[in-house]
């Protein structure tokens, strides 16, 4: 039933986004565009923080190594830069397959870490790529950055010309309609791929590996494999979130991919609820969205000044709003608005078990040998209907057992 | 030769203070398995405190208030919110506390504003002289207020009931509690030294030869995170050698970036200490001088 409900419910989304570009502005496509960029990476990083338990502060890196690999290789050589010339398709492959080669060639230092550990050596990685993408001002075009391709298939432009003028419903579509459904294809398709993949057989060795290293090689899981899989993936959908926001801007710069961007992706997925992939949309909608709706319409609201007039101005209120927002996530929520949502759906609909099942994860194999997990068993109810949501949140560790 | 000798010595100096916010993430870490990443804004807090204050009540007050000031909002940052996580795991508190260095860094940037505000240390821009070898005051003061600080760390640690108390509880925090060390108190003091060390750091990074209290000076606080790092995470004497070899690296790589822009590109003395850390976690993965992870799988 619940299930059934849930299918409705994201058909029902996926036509609101379909007809959206019909009746929104230009400053809403462009923020949806933001939005749609974002939300795929932060799915990357929730299957990477959430479900494998591995904290990463370079994503930004990834979606960098994305935004100019794609950037590079459908660039044309010019007096200040070089390019490839392929095909924007081919691009935007090569960004998410770059991307997730540098991925792997991190991953003898991904799969010897663990946890924070992890998220300190990959803090390096944000400053070296910004580092070489200051340098080599051959293929990025240093500081300034470099203009971005529009996206094209089989002659059709994603951009204001070719076709010059098409219309859709009465409503003309530019080129920021036309990516808006490239967009949104990508995302549809990321996510899925991201659910799957975390229902599937790799995705609860991930969680596994989460939960306990030592259980999960008792299980006869390649711990050291798991990881970097997992950081293999999650690098890919950073590379395709960093194409998709080059697209979107239209020009690439370091500034866009700094330390605040990872922080910005990790923001998304705690406030979504760590592992949630539907979590991770409505994360990166409101840590995307936020600042820009606050600018845009900072005259409307009475408590915010103009920038640089002393007062509050709206990036600033936007930031501390969102830094508060982390924390009242972190301190009241369990698992993030996924799981606020869960328990929601639990309590209107009645028919799942009254414990808290959403923190814990029925669908990893029993208690580990170690008997670290064992306090978990005793809140998961196997007839959990909930079966399409494991490895929810962090960890099977209820607030009962350590406090 | 001199030039060199310059550079080492700035490096060392520099060193020291890196050190110092380096036992704070140090500190924190083993009395309560949190990453800090709102130290940086701490520390800047400590240095912003003395700033504004020292105009009116002059700068050693000033100094005391920014000591308690950045200690007690530690303090409060463990009690209110760290013990109060919902999902009490690393990972959520290092996130925690990427939002709590948002809020404080956005109001402390917004406070400061363009501004560079001195801090008016009583050494000023005076400079010492060994020899051919300038130095400035402010870095030979620092040196030693570092190195008498490590020593009551290294007293506190050894000799006193709370610090071996807080040594028990890192080690093993249920059994340190059923030898009745109360695991909050320890928690709060690791809490309170880290921020009376940041402050500390905070004058010294922000006095000459650095123009005064600016928002970048958290993000110079990050330069720590490496020299921690590579002490190893759990260890105080790690920190100190972290960092004295981040404050060298750094120093030298940007002192002799002239000669070596044409392969590393520009700017890699902002670069070096994280390339330093991420080989260094390749080759030991619990740092120089932390202890070993038990579990390896």
């Amino acid at each position: 039933m619940s299930d059934l409900l849930r299918r409705l419910g994201g058909v029902a989304l996926l036509v609101v986004a379909l007809a959206l570009p019909l009746v929104l502005d230009d400053f809403w496509l462009q923020t949806g565009l933001f939005v749609m960029a974002a939300a795929i990476g932060a799915v990357g990083l929730t299957l990477l923080v959430g479900v494998a338990g591995q904290l990463s502060l370079g994503h930004a890196a990834f979606a960098a190594i994305g935004a100019y690999v794609y950037a590079w290789s459908t660039g044309e050589t010019t007096t200040s830069v070089t390019g490839g010339g392929l095909p924007p398709v081919l691009g935007l492959a090569l960004a998410a397959l770059v991307a997730a080669g540098v991925g792997a060639a991190f991953s003898p230092v991904a799969g010897r870490l663990r946890g924070i550990y992890l998220g300190l050596a990959t803090l390096g990685l944000v400053f070296v790529v910004r580092h070489l993408l200051l340098n080599l001002t051959d293929w990025t075009g240093g500081f300034t950055g470099r203009s971005v391709e529009s996206f094209a298939l089989g002659g059709f432009s994603f951009s204001n010309r070719d076709p010059d003028y098409l219309a859709v419903g009465g409503v003309e579509f530019e080129g920021l309609h036309r990516l808006w459904y490239l967009f949104l294809l990508l995302a549809v398709v990321a996510c899925w791929l991201a659910g799957n993949l975390r229902a599937s057989r790799t995705g609860r060795a991930w969680a596994n590996v989460r939960d306990s290293e030592t259980a999960a090689a008792a299980m006869g899981i390649g711990v050291a494999r798991a990881k970097a899989a997992a950081f293999v993936v999650s690098s890919a959908y950073a590379g395709t979130a960093g194409a998709m926001l080059a697209l979107a801007y239209g020009r690439v710069a370091p500034d866009v991919f700094s330390l605040t961007a990872s922080v910005d992706f990790l923001v998304m997925i705690v406030l979504g609820g760590l592992g949630s992939v539907a979590g991770a949309v409505v994360g990166a909608l409101f840590v995307t969205a936020l600042p820009l709706v606050l600018a845009e319409y900072s005259s409307a609201l009475p408590f915010l000044a103009a920038p640089g007039s002393g007062g509050l101005d709206p990036s600033t209120a936007s930031r501390i709003v969102y830094g508060l927002a982390i924390i009242a996530v972190l301190v009241l929520l369990r698992g993030g608005l996924a799981g606020a949502g869960r328990r929601l759906r639990h309590r209107l609909g009645g028919g799942g078990p009254s414990g808290d099942a959403g923190t814990t994860d029925p669908d990893t194999p029993g208690p580990g040998p170690t008997g670290r997990t064992a306090p978990a068993s005793g809140t998961t109810d196997p007839s959990t209907p909930d079966g399409s949501h494991p490895a929810a949140v962090t960890h099977p560790r209820s607030k009962e057992t350590t406090r | 030769m001199s030039y060199f000798l310059t550079q080492v010595l700035n490096g060392l100096s520099y060193g020291l203070v890196l050190s110092l916010i380096a036992a704070g993430f140090a500190i924190v870490f083993t009395s309560t398995g949190v990453l800090n990443f709102a130290h940086g804004s701490i520390v800047l807090l400590g240095a912003y405190l003395v700033a504004v204050l020292h105009p009116t009540i002059g700068f050693w007050p000033a100094m005391l208030v920014a000591l308690f000031g950045a200690a007690l909002v530690g303090v409060l940052i463990n009690a209110l919110l760290v013990r109060n996580l919902a999902d009490p795991e690393p990972g959520a508190a290092a996130i925690l506390m990427l939002g709590v260095d948002i809020v404080l860094l956005t109001e402390l940037t917004r406070r400061i504003g363009n501004q560079v505000l001195p801090v008016g240390a009583p050494w000023g821009a005076s400079v010492v002289r060994f020899g051919d070898i300038a130095l400035p005051t402010g870095r030979v003061v620092a040196a030693g207020v570092t190195v008498v600080a490590f020593a009551a760390l290294w007293y506190l640690f050894s000799r006193t009931d709370l610090g071996v108390g807080m040594r028990a509880a890192a080690a093993d925090g249920p059994t340190a509690s059923l030898m009745g060390i109360r695991l909050s108190r320890t928690a709060a003091t690791g809490w309170a030294l880290a921020g009376v060390l940041a402050a500390v750091a905070g004058v010294f990074l922000t006095s000459f030869p650095s123009p005064g209290v600016a928002p970048t000076i958290a993000l110079s606080a990050f330069a720590a995170i490496p020299a921690w790092v590579l002490g190893g995470f759990d260890s105080v004497p790690g920190a100190v050698v972290g960092g004295l070899l981040i404050g060298l690296t750094s120093a030298l790589v940007t002192g002799y970036e002239g000669d070596l822009e044409h392969v590393l590109g520009a700017g890699f003395g902002e670069v070096a200490p994280y390339v330093v850390m991420i080989v260094v976690l390749l080759v030991r993965p619990s740092g120089l001088m932390g202890s070993k992870e038990a579990v390896r799988v």
